[in-house]
Protein backbone atom coordinates (compact mmCIF):
# COMPACT_ATOMS: atom_id res chain seq x y z
CA UNK A 1 0.00 0.00 0.00
CA UNK A 2 1.05 3.58 -0.61
CA UNK A 3 2.48 2.72 -4.01
CA UNK A 4 0.46 3.88 -7.01
CA UNK A 5 -0.73 0.97 -9.14
CA UNK A 6 0.75 0.85 -12.61
CA UNK A 7 -2.55 1.60 -14.34
CA UNK A 8 -3.83 4.55 -12.30
CA UNK A 9 -5.15 7.23 -14.64
CA UNK A 10 -6.34 10.74 -13.88
CA UNK A 11 -9.82 11.27 -12.38
CA UNK A 12 -12.72 12.61 -14.46
CA UNK A 13 -15.01 13.83 -11.74
CA UNK A 14 -14.88 15.78 -8.49
CA UNK A 15 -17.72 15.63 -6.00
CA UNK A 16 -17.24 18.83 -4.01
CA UNK A 17 -19.30 18.64 -0.83
CA UNK A 18 -19.15 22.34 -0.10
CA UNK A 19 -20.99 22.19 3.20
CA UNK A 20 -23.00 19.85 5.38
CA UNK A 21 -25.41 22.62 6.35
CA UNK A 22 -28.87 22.02 4.95
CA UNK A 23 -32.36 23.43 5.49
CA UNK A 24 -33.80 19.92 5.12
CA UNK A 25 -33.58 16.99 7.49
CA UNK A 26 -34.12 14.01 5.20
CA UNK A 27 -34.22 10.77 7.16
CA UNK A 28 -32.67 8.99 4.16
CA UNK A 29 -29.70 11.34 3.86
CA UNK A 30 -26.50 9.49 2.97
CA UNK A 31 -24.33 12.11 4.64
CA UNK A 32 -22.31 10.84 7.59
CA UNK A 33 -23.72 10.98 11.13
CA UNK A 34 -20.69 13.10 12.04
CA UNK A 35 -21.58 16.18 10.02
CA UNK A 36 -18.89 18.82 9.59
CA UNK A 37 -19.82 22.04 11.42
CA UNK A 38 -19.76 25.33 9.49
CA UNK A 39 -16.74 26.52 11.47
CA UNK A 40 -14.67 23.71 9.99
CA UNK A 41 -15.52 24.25 6.31
CA UNK A 42 -12.90 25.13 3.71
CA UNK A 43 -13.05 28.83 2.80
CA UNK A 44 -13.52 30.25 -0.68
CA UNK A 45 -9.83 30.41 -1.53
CA UNK A 46 -9.26 26.88 -0.32
CA UNK A 47 -12.10 25.65 -2.55
CA UNK A 48 -10.66 27.61 -5.47
CA UNK A 49 -7.36 25.88 -4.89
CA UNK A 50 -9.11 22.48 -4.76
CA UNK A 51 -10.72 23.25 -8.12
CA UNK A 52 -7.40 24.41 -9.62
CA UNK A 53 -5.64 21.29 -8.44
CA UNK A 54 -8.48 19.04 -9.57
CA UNK A 55 -8.46 20.50 -13.08
CA UNK A 56 -4.68 20.13 -13.31
CA UNK A 57 -5.07 16.55 -12.19
CA UNK A 58 -7.55 15.86 -15.02
CA UNK A 59 -10.99 16.53 -13.53
CA UNK A 60 -13.48 17.69 -16.16
CA UNK A 61 -16.71 17.39 -14.28
CA UNK A 62 -17.45 19.17 -11.02
CA UNK A 63 -20.49 18.23 -8.97
CA UNK A 64 -21.22 20.89 -6.38
CA UNK A 65 -23.12 19.16 -3.62
CA UNK A 66 -23.35 18.81 0.16
CA UNK A 67 -25.38 19.21 2.37
CA UNK A 68 -26.99 22.04 0.53
CA UNK A 69 -24.44 23.78 -1.73
CA UNK A 70 -26.67 26.84 -1.97
CA UNK A 71 -26.09 27.43 1.72
CA UNK A 72 -22.63 28.68 0.67
CA UNK A 73 -22.65 32.41 -0.14
CA UNK A 74 -19.66 31.91 -2.43
CA UNK A 75 -21.42 29.38 -4.64
CA UNK A 76 -21.58 31.69 -7.70
CA UNK A 77 -17.87 32.45 -7.31
CA UNK A 78 -17.04 28.74 -7.15
CA UNK A 79 -19.24 27.96 -10.16
CA UNK A 80 -17.49 30.70 -12.05
CA UNK A 81 -14.08 29.42 -11.06
CA UNK A 82 -14.81 25.82 -12.09
CA UNK A 83 -16.31 27.05 -15.35
CA UNK A 84 -13.32 29.27 -16.13
CA UNK A 85 -11.10 26.19 -15.76
CA UNK A 86 -13.11 24.46 -18.49
CA UNK A 87 -15.03 22.11 -16.22
CA UNK A 88 -18.61 20.99 -16.69
CA UNK A 89 -20.42 22.29 -13.63
CA UNK A 90 -23.32 20.39 -12.10
CA UNK A 91 -25.29 21.71 -9.13
CA UNK A 92 -26.80 19.01 -6.89
CA UNK A 93 -29.43 20.75 -4.85
CA UNK A 94 -32.59 20.45 -2.82
CA UNK A 95 -33.67 23.59 -4.69
CA UNK A 96 -35.12 25.55 -1.78
CA UNK A 97 -33.21 28.73 -2.57
CA UNK A 98 -33.20 28.33 -6.33
CA UNK A 99 -35.14 31.49 -7.14
CA UNK A 100 -35.05 33.26 -10.50
CA UNK A 101 -32.42 35.67 -9.27
CA UNK A 102 -30.14 33.09 -7.68
CA UNK A 103 -30.41 30.75 -10.65
CA UNK A 104 -29.74 33.50 -13.19
CA UNK A 105 -26.58 34.42 -11.30
CA UNK A 106 -25.40 30.81 -11.38
CA UNK A 107 -26.15 30.48 -15.09
CA UNK A 108 -24.22 33.69 -15.78
CA UNK A 109 -21.34 32.18 -13.81
CA UNK A 110 -21.31 29.17 -16.13
CA UNK A 111 -23.51 26.52 -14.52
CA UNK A 112 -24.17 23.65 -16.98
CA UNK A 113 -26.71 21.41 -15.31
CA UNK A 114 -28.99 21.12 -12.29
CA UNK A 115 -29.83 17.97 -10.39
CA UNK A 116 -32.82 18.68 -8.22
CA UNK A 117 -34.07 16.23 -5.61
CA UNK A 118 -37.71 15.77 -4.66
CA UNK A 119 -38.99 13.48 -1.92
CA UNK A 120 -42.37 12.24 -3.06
CA UNK A 121 -45.24 12.89 -5.45
CA UNK A 122 -47.40 14.84 -3.02
CA UNK A 123 -46.61 17.74 -0.74
CA UNK A 124 -47.55 16.08 2.53
CA UNK A 125 -45.49 12.91 2.05
CA UNK A 126 -42.55 14.84 0.68
CA UNK A 127 -42.46 17.41 3.46
CA UNK A 128 -42.80 14.72 6.11
CA UNK A 129 -39.63 12.88 5.09
CA UNK A 130 -37.76 16.15 4.41
CA UNK A 131 -38.68 17.53 7.83
CA UNK A 132 -39.49 20.91 6.28
CA UNK A 133 -41.98 22.63 3.98
CA UNK A 134 -39.99 22.12 0.86
CA UNK A 135 -42.01 20.43 -1.86
CA UNK A 136 -43.79 23.43 -3.35
CA UNK A 137 -40.55 25.41 -3.43
CA UNK A 138 -38.89 22.55 -5.32
CA UNK A 139 -41.59 22.62 -7.96
CA UNK A 140 -41.01 26.36 -8.31
CA UNK A 141 -37.26 25.71 -8.59
CA UNK A 142 -37.84 23.26 -11.44
CA UNK A 143 -39.82 25.92 -13.29
CA UNK A 144 -36.95 28.36 -12.79
CA UNK A 145 -34.46 25.89 -14.25
CA UNK A 146 -36.76 25.33 -17.21
CA UNK A 147 -37.17 29.04 -17.85
CA UNK A 148 -33.42 29.47 -17.94
CA UNK A 149 -33.09 26.61 -20.41
CA UNK A 150 -30.71 24.52 -18.32
CA UNK A 151 -30.89 20.74 -18.53
CA UNK A 152 -32.64 19.28 -15.49
CA UNK A 153 -32.25 15.95 -13.76
CA UNK A 154 -34.77 15.14 -11.06
CA UNK A 155 -33.52 12.77 -8.37
CA UNK A 156 -35.82 10.86 -6.04
CA UNK A 157 -34.62 8.61 -3.26
CA UNK A 158 -37.02 5.68 -2.92
CA UNK A 159 -37.91 3.93 0.33
CA UNK A 160 -40.75 2.19 2.09
CA UNK A 161 -42.77 5.37 2.40
CA UNK A 162 -42.79 6.45 -1.25
CA UNK A 163 -42.09 3.34 -3.34
CA UNK A 164 -45.79 2.78 -3.87
CA UNK A 165 -46.01 6.24 -5.46
CA UNK A 166 -43.48 5.65 -8.22
CA UNK A 167 -46.04 6.11 -10.95
CA UNK A 168 -47.15 9.47 -9.60
CA UNK A 169 -43.51 10.44 -9.07
CA UNK A 170 -42.73 9.73 -12.73
CA UNK A 171 -45.74 11.83 -13.78
CA UNK A 172 -44.62 14.66 -11.57
CA UNK A 173 -41.08 14.58 -12.97
CA UNK A 174 -42.56 14.79 -16.44
CA UNK A 175 -44.66 17.79 -15.48
CA UNK A 176 -41.59 19.40 -13.94
CA UNK A 177 -39.94 19.15 -17.35
CA UNK A 178 -37.08 16.85 -16.36
CA UNK A 179 -34.72 15.68 -19.09
CA UNK A 180 -33.69 12.83 -16.83
CA UNK A 181 -35.19 11.15 -13.82
CA UNK A 182 -33.07 9.23 -11.35
CA UNK A 183 -35.06 6.86 -9.21
CA UNK A 184 -32.60 5.66 -6.61
CA UNK A 185 -33.53 3.18 -3.94
CA UNK A 186 -32.05 4.30 -0.64
CA UNK A 187 -28.41 3.32 -0.24
CA UNK A 188 -27.78 2.58 3.40
CA UNK A 189 -25.05 4.92 4.56
CA UNK A 190 -25.02 7.68 7.14
CA UNK A 191 -28.48 8.75 8.28
CA UNK A 192 -30.10 6.26 5.95
CA UNK A 193 -28.37 3.39 7.73
CA UNK A 194 -29.40 4.89 11.06
CA UNK A 195 -33.01 4.89 9.79
CA UNK A 196 -32.85 1.63 7.88
CA UNK A 197 -35.70 -0.02 9.75
CA UNK A 198 -38.02 2.81 8.73
CA UNK A 199 -36.80 3.03 5.15
CA UNK A 200 -36.20 -0.51 3.97
CA UNK A 201 -38.80 -1.43 1.34
CA UNK A 202 -40.57 -4.77 1.14
CA UNK A 203 -39.86 -7.22 -1.67
CA UNK A 204 -43.47 -6.86 -2.83
CA UNK A 205 -43.10 -3.08 -3.09
CA UNK A 206 -39.95 -3.49 -5.17
CA UNK A 207 -41.58 -5.99 -7.52
CA UNK A 208 -44.50 -3.66 -8.14
CA UNK A 209 -42.22 -0.66 -8.67
CA UNK A 210 -40.15 -2.64 -11.13
CA UNK A 211 -43.15 -3.12 -13.41
CA UNK A 212 -44.09 0.55 -13.21
CA UNK A 213 -40.53 1.68 -13.96
CA UNK A 214 -40.11 -0.64 -16.95
CA UNK A 215 -43.35 0.63 -18.33
CA UNK A 216 -42.38 4.26 -17.86
CA UNK A 217 -38.97 3.73 -19.47
CA UNK A 218 -40.69 2.34 -22.55
CA UNK A 219 -43.41 4.96 -22.69
CA UNK A 220 -41.12 7.94 -22.20
CA UNK A 221 -38.27 6.79 -24.46
CA UNK A 222 -36.83 9.77 -26.29
CA UNK A 223 -38.58 12.26 -23.99
CA UNK A 224 -37.38 11.66 -20.45
CA UNK A 225 -34.55 9.31 -19.68
CA UNK A 226 -35.08 7.23 -16.56
CA UNK A 227 -32.34 5.57 -14.58
CA UNK A 228 -33.24 3.21 -11.79
CA UNK A 229 -30.96 2.23 -8.95
CA UNK A 230 -31.88 -1.10 -7.36
CA UNK A 231 -32.23 -1.84 -3.70
CA UNK A 232 -29.01 -3.82 -3.37
CA UNK A 233 -30.04 -5.64 -0.17
CA UNK A 234 -32.72 -7.39 -2.25
CA UNK A 235 -30.34 -8.42 -5.03
CA UNK A 236 -28.08 -11.45 -5.34
CA UNK A 237 -25.01 -9.56 -6.41
CA UNK A 238 -23.62 -6.26 -5.14
CA UNK A 239 -23.52 -2.99 -7.00
CA UNK A 240 -20.07 -2.23 -8.36
CA UNK A 241 -17.86 0.06 -6.29
CA UNK A 242 -18.49 3.27 -8.29
CA UNK A 243 -16.30 2.79 -11.38
CA UNK A 244 -13.66 1.37 -9.12
CA UNK A 245 -12.01 2.71 -5.99
CA UNK A 246 -9.74 5.64 -6.88
CA UNK A 247 -10.44 5.12 -10.54
CA UNK A 248 -12.60 7.90 -11.97
CA UNK A 249 -13.84 10.17 -9.22
CA UNK A 250 -12.85 11.73 -5.93
CA UNK A 251 -14.82 13.48 -3.23
CA UNK A 252 -13.72 16.43 -1.13
CA UNK A 253 -15.69 16.76 2.12
CA UNK A 254 -16.62 20.17 3.60
CA UNK A 255 -13.56 20.09 5.89
CA UNK A 256 -11.14 19.24 3.06
CA UNK A 257 -10.89 15.50 3.67
CA UNK A 258 -10.34 13.72 0.37
CA UNK A 259 -12.38 10.57 -0.06
CA UNK A 260 -12.18 7.81 -2.66
CA UNK A 261 -15.94 7.31 -2.17
CA UNK A 262 -18.47 9.76 -0.68
CA UNK A 263 -19.22 7.29 2.14
CA UNK A 264 -15.60 6.38 2.88
CA UNK A 265 -15.24 8.51 6.01
CA UNK A 266 -16.91 5.69 7.96
CA UNK A 267 -14.14 3.18 7.30
CA UNK A 268 -12.04 2.98 10.44
CA UNK A 269 -8.34 2.69 9.84
CA UNK A 270 -8.52 4.32 6.42
CA UNK A 271 -6.01 7.14 6.78
CA UNK A 272 -7.80 10.03 5.12
CA UNK A 273 -5.72 12.88 3.75
CA UNK A 274 -6.74 16.50 3.73
CA UNK A 275 -6.26 19.19 1.08
CA UNK A 276 -5.02 21.53 3.80
CA UNK A 277 -1.95 19.38 4.33
CA UNK A 278 -1.20 17.56 1.07
CA UNK A 279 -1.48 18.36 -2.67
CA UNK A 280 -4.46 16.74 -4.35
CA UNK A 281 -2.37 14.99 -7.03
CA UNK A 282 -0.24 13.33 -4.39
CA UNK A 283 -3.34 12.19 -2.54
CA UNK A 284 -4.85 10.76 -5.74
CA UNK A 285 -1.77 8.89 -6.88
CA UNK A 286 0.20 8.11 -3.75
CA UNK A 287 -1.95 8.06 -0.64
CA UNK A 288 -2.61 4.86 1.28
CA UNK A 289 -6.35 5.56 1.29
CA UNK A 290 -6.63 5.86 -2.50
CA UNK A 291 -4.45 2.82 -3.10
CA UNK A 292 -6.10 0.66 -0.45
CA UNK A 293 -8.70 -0.91 -2.77
CA UNK A 294 -7.53 -0.05 -6.26
CA UNK A 295 -7.70 -2.86 -8.79
CA UNK A 296 -8.30 -6.41 -7.53
CA UNK A 297 -5.09 -7.32 -5.66
CA UNK A 298 -6.57 -6.47 -2.26
CA UNK A 299 -9.35 -9.02 -2.69
CA UNK A 300 -9.91 -12.10 -0.57
CA UNK A 301 -12.02 -15.13 -1.29
CA UNK A 302 -14.66 -15.53 -2.57
CA UNK A 303 -14.00 -12.46 -4.76
CA UNK A 304 -10.37 -13.27 -5.55
CA UNK A 305 -11.19 -16.29 -7.68
CA UNK A 306 -14.65 -15.16 -8.83
CA UNK A 307 -15.56 -14.60 -12.47
CA UNK A 308 -17.34 -11.35 -11.58
CA UNK A 309 -14.42 -9.69 -9.80
CA UNK A 310 -13.75 -7.23 -12.65
CA UNK A 311 -17.49 -6.58 -13.06
CA UNK A 312 -18.57 -5.56 -9.56
CA UNK A 313 -15.10 -5.23 -7.97
CA UNK A 314 -16.36 -7.11 -4.94
CA UNK A 315 -19.09 -4.54 -4.30
CA UNK A 316 -18.97 -1.60 -1.94
CA UNK A 317 -16.04 -1.27 0.51
CA UNK A 318 -17.99 1.04 2.79
CA UNK A 319 -20.90 -1.37 3.00
CA UNK A 320 -18.49 -4.26 3.66
CA UNK A 321 -17.08 -2.26 6.56
CA UNK A 322 -20.44 -1.13 7.90
CA UNK A 323 -21.99 -4.59 7.88
CA UNK A 324 -19.02 -6.91 8.52
CA UNK A 325 -16.52 -4.66 10.29
CA UNK A 326 -13.82 -5.17 7.64
CA UNK A 327 -13.69 -3.12 4.44
CA UNK A 328 -11.64 -5.78 2.62
CA UNK A 329 -14.42 -8.36 2.91
CA UNK A 330 -16.78 -9.19 0.07
CA UNK A 331 -19.80 -6.87 0.12
CA UNK A 332 -22.25 -8.93 2.24
CA UNK A 333 -25.03 -8.25 -0.24
CA UNK A 334 -23.38 -10.88 -2.46
CA UNK A 335 -24.95 -14.32 -2.20
CA UNK A 336 -21.43 -15.78 -2.20
CA UNK A 337 -20.35 -13.73 0.79
CA UNK A 338 -19.96 -15.73 4.02
CA UNK A 339 -21.67 -12.74 5.68
CA UNK A 340 -24.82 -12.70 3.54
CA UNK A 341 -26.81 -13.83 6.59
CA UNK A 342 -26.32 -10.33 8.02
CA UNK A 343 -28.33 -8.88 5.16
CA UNK A 344 -30.93 -11.64 5.18
CA UNK A 345 -31.50 -11.11 8.87
CA UNK A 346 -32.12 -7.41 8.26
CA UNK A 347 -34.57 -8.21 5.48
CA UNK A 348 -36.45 -10.72 7.60
CA UNK A 349 -36.61 -8.61 10.76
CA UNK A 350 -37.16 -5.10 9.55
CA UNK A 351 -39.71 -5.79 6.92
CA UNK A 352 -42.19 -7.64 9.12
CA UNK A 353 -42.56 -4.75 11.50
CA UNK A 354 -44.59 -1.66 11.16
CA UNK A 355 -41.71 0.70 10.39
CA UNK A 356 -40.60 2.77 13.39
CA UNK A 357 -40.40 6.56 13.08
CA UNK A 358 -37.21 7.85 11.56
CA UNK A 359 -34.69 10.22 13.10
CA UNK A 360 -34.31 13.48 11.19
CA UNK A 361 -30.79 14.36 10.03
CA UNK A 362 -29.31 17.07 12.23
CA UNK A 363 -26.14 19.07 12.66
CA UNK A 364 -24.01 18.84 15.76
CA UNK A 365 -25.13 21.32 18.39
CA UNK A 366 -22.71 23.63 20.14
CA UNK A 367 -22.52 23.86 23.92
CA UNK A 368 -24.81 26.86 24.14
CA UNK A 369 -27.45 25.03 22.17
CA UNK A 370 -27.16 26.72 18.76
CA UNK A 371 -26.55 24.73 15.65
CA UNK A 372 -22.96 25.42 14.63
CA UNK B 1 -28.95 -0.12 -13.46
CA UNK B 2 -29.40 2.38 -16.23
CA UNK B 3 -32.16 1.35 -18.54
CA UNK B 4 -31.50 2.01 -22.22
CA UNK B 5 -33.74 4.86 -23.19
CA UNK B 6 -34.60 4.41 -26.82
CA UNK B 7 -35.69 1.77 -29.22
CA UNK B 8 -32.79 0.94 -31.50
CA UNK B 9 -35.07 -0.40 -34.22
CA UNK B 10 -36.86 2.92 -34.48
CA UNK B 11 -33.63 4.79 -35.07
CA UNK B 12 -31.69 2.34 -37.21
CA UNK B 13 -32.39 3.85 -40.65
CA UNK B 14 -29.74 6.24 -42.00
CA UNK B 15 -30.11 9.95 -41.50
CA UNK B 16 -31.35 11.86 -44.52
CA UNK B 17 -28.92 14.41 -46.01
CA UNK B 18 -31.19 17.23 -44.93
CA UNK B 19 -31.29 16.28 -41.25
CA UNK B 20 -29.66 18.90 -39.01
CA UNK B 21 -27.87 17.46 -35.96
CA UNK B 22 -26.86 19.46 -32.92
CA UNK B 23 -25.48 18.71 -29.49
CA UNK B 24 -28.28 18.25 -27.02
CA UNK B 25 -28.90 20.80 -24.33
CA UNK B 26 -26.30 20.27 -21.63
CA UNK B 27 -23.74 18.61 -23.91
CA UNK B 28 -20.48 20.39 -24.62
CA UNK B 29 -17.45 19.56 -26.78
CA UNK B 30 -14.13 20.89 -25.58
CA UNK B 31 -10.42 20.15 -25.64
CA UNK B 32 -8.58 18.83 -22.60
CA UNK B 33 -4.90 19.75 -22.57
CA UNK B 34 -4.28 17.33 -19.67
CA UNK B 35 -5.30 14.37 -21.80
CA UNK B 36 -4.38 15.98 -25.13
CA UNK B 37 -7.78 14.92 -26.41
CA UNK B 38 -11.17 16.26 -27.32
CA UNK B 39 -13.74 15.59 -24.64
CA UNK B 40 -17.50 15.49 -24.78
CA UNK B 41 -18.97 16.68 -21.50
CA UNK B 42 -22.55 15.88 -20.52
CA UNK B 43 -24.57 15.63 -17.31
CA UNK B 44 -23.70 12.03 -16.43
CA UNK B 45 -20.15 11.81 -17.63
CA UNK B 46 -17.31 12.42 -20.00
CA UNK B 47 -16.59 10.79 -23.34
CA UNK B 48 -13.27 10.89 -25.17
CA UNK B 49 -14.22 10.96 -28.86
CA UNK B 50 -11.60 9.86 -31.38
CA UNK B 51 -10.39 12.37 -33.96
CA UNK B 52 -13.08 11.51 -36.51
CA UNK B 53 -15.91 11.67 -34.01
CA UNK B 54 -14.58 14.97 -32.65
CA UNK B 55 -14.46 16.37 -36.19
CA UNK B 56 -18.09 15.38 -36.76
CA UNK B 57 -19.22 16.69 -33.36
CA UNK B 58 -17.42 19.97 -33.94
CA UNK B 59 -19.53 20.48 -37.04
CA UNK B 60 -22.87 19.79 -35.37
CA UNK B 61 -23.76 23.43 -34.88
CA UNK B 62 -27.51 23.13 -35.30
CA UNK B 63 -27.26 24.91 -38.68
CA UNK B 64 -25.39 22.53 -40.96
CA UNK B 65 -27.27 19.54 -42.37
CA UNK B 66 -25.70 16.11 -42.83
CA UNK B 67 -24.76 16.79 -46.47
CA UNK B 68 -22.95 19.98 -45.49
CA UNK B 69 -21.15 18.24 -42.63
CA UNK B 70 -19.98 15.42 -44.90
CA UNK B 71 -18.77 17.91 -47.52
CA UNK B 72 -16.90 19.90 -44.90
CA UNK B 73 -15.27 16.75 -43.52
CA UNK B 74 -14.24 15.70 -47.04
CA UNK B 75 -12.31 18.96 -47.41
CA UNK B 76 -10.23 18.19 -44.30
CA UNK B 77 -9.95 14.40 -44.33
CA UNK B 78 -9.39 11.63 -46.87
CA UNK B 79 -11.84 8.80 -47.37
CA UNK B 80 -14.89 10.32 -45.64
CA UNK B 81 -17.79 7.91 -45.87
CA UNK B 82 -21.26 9.46 -45.64
CA UNK B 83 -22.76 6.20 -44.33
CA UNK B 84 -20.25 6.11 -41.48
CA UNK B 85 -20.97 9.70 -40.56
CA UNK B 86 -24.68 8.96 -40.51
CA UNK B 87 -24.08 5.86 -38.43
CA UNK B 88 -21.98 7.75 -35.91
CA UNK B 89 -24.65 10.46 -35.57
CA UNK B 90 -27.30 7.81 -35.05
CA UNK B 91 -25.27 6.27 -32.24
CA UNK B 92 -24.74 9.66 -30.63
CA UNK B 93 -28.44 10.35 -30.96
CA UNK B 94 -29.23 7.06 -29.24
CA UNK B 95 -26.93 8.00 -26.40
CA UNK B 96 -28.81 11.29 -26.13
CA UNK B 97 -25.72 13.35 -26.89
CA UNK B 98 -26.89 14.61 -30.27
CA UNK B 99 -30.40 15.50 -31.39
CA UNK B 100 -31.82 16.05 -34.84
CA UNK B 101 -33.34 19.50 -35.08
CA UNK B 102 -34.91 19.54 -38.49
CA UNK B 103 -36.72 16.58 -39.86
CA UNK B 104 -36.39 15.79 -43.58
CA UNK B 105 -39.99 16.79 -44.24
CA UNK B 106 -39.10 20.26 -43.09
CA UNK B 107 -40.84 20.12 -39.70
CA UNK B 108 -38.92 21.57 -36.83
CA UNK B 109 -38.83 19.51 -33.72
CA UNK B 110 -40.57 21.01 -30.77
CA UNK B 111 -38.26 20.51 -27.85
CA UNK B 112 -39.95 22.82 -25.42
C1 LIG C 1 -26.63 14.09 -0.14
S1 LIG C 1 -27.53 14.97 -1.38
C2 LIG C 1 -26.84 16.62 -1.32
C3 LIG C 1 -27.51 17.60 -2.28
C4 LIG C 1 -28.86 18.17 -1.89
N1 LIG C 1 -28.96 18.47 -0.50
C5 LIG C 1 -29.99 17.23 -2.29
O1 LIG C 1 -30.48 16.51 -1.43
O2 LIG C 1 -30.35 17.23 -3.45
C6 LIG C 1 -26.90 14.36 -2.93
C7 LIG C 1 -27.85 13.45 -3.71
O3 LIG C 1 -27.90 12.20 -3.08
C8 LIG C 1 -29.24 11.76 -2.97
N2 LIG C 1 -29.28 10.91 -1.78
C9 LIG C 1 -29.29 11.31 -0.49
N3 LIG C 1 -29.31 10.26 0.35
C10 LIG C 1 -29.30 9.15 -0.42
C11 LIG C 1 -29.31 7.74 -0.13
N4 LIG C 1 -29.31 7.28 1.12
N5 LIG C 1 -29.28 6.88 -1.17
C12 LIG C 1 -29.26 7.34 -2.45
N6 LIG C 1 -29.25 8.64 -2.78
C13 LIG C 1 -29.26 9.55 -1.78
C14 LIG C 1 -30.04 13.04 -2.90
O4 LIG C 1 -31.37 12.87 -3.32
C15 LIG C 1 -29.27 13.94 -3.83
O5 LIG C 1 -29.68 13.78 -5.16
S1 LIG D 1 -30.44 14.54 1.19
FE1 LIG D 1 -31.81 15.96 2.29
S2 LIG D 1 -30.85 16.30 4.32
FE2 LIG D 1 -29.30 15.32 2.97
S3 LIG D 1 -28.18 17.02 2.15
FE3 LIG D 1 -29.80 16.59 0.64
S4 LIG D 1 -31.57 17.85 1.22
FE4 LIG D 1 -30.11 17.87 2.94
S1 LIG E 1 -17.85 -13.05 -4.85
FE1 LIG E 1 -17.07 -10.96 -5.02
S2 LIG E 1 -16.60 -10.70 -7.20
FE2 LIG E 1 -17.92 -12.52 -7.02
S3 LIG E 1 -20.00 -11.77 -7.36
FE3 LIG E 1 -19.63 -11.74 -5.13
S4 LIG E 1 -18.86 -9.67 -4.71
FE4 LIG E 1 -18.70 -9.98 -6.93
Amino acid sequence: MGEPGPSVGPPFGLLAELTHRCPLRCAYCSNPLQLVPASNELDTDQWRSVLDQARRLGVLQVHLSGGEPMARRDLPALVEHAHSLGCYVNLVTSGLSLTDGAAAELVAAGLDHVQLSIQDADTRGADAIAGARAHERKLAAAAVVRRLGLPLTVNVVLHRGNLDHVEAIVDLAERMGADRLELANTQFYGWALRNRAALLPTAAQLRAADVVVRDAVERLAGRMEISYVYSDYHERRPKPCMHGWGSRQLTVAPNGDVLPCPAASVIEGLDLENVRTRPLAEIWYESASFNAFRGTDWMREPCRSCAFREVDLGGCRCQAFLLTGDAANTDPVCQLSPHRAVVDRVLAEDVLLVPPPSVPRRMPVSRNGDAL
Amino acid sequence: MTVPDSHPEKRAFPLPDTAVPRLRRGVRLSFDPTRDSYVLLYPEGVLLPNETAAAVLGRCDGGADVATIVASLARDFDGVDAAQVSDLLRRLERRRLVEIVERPDGTVRDDG
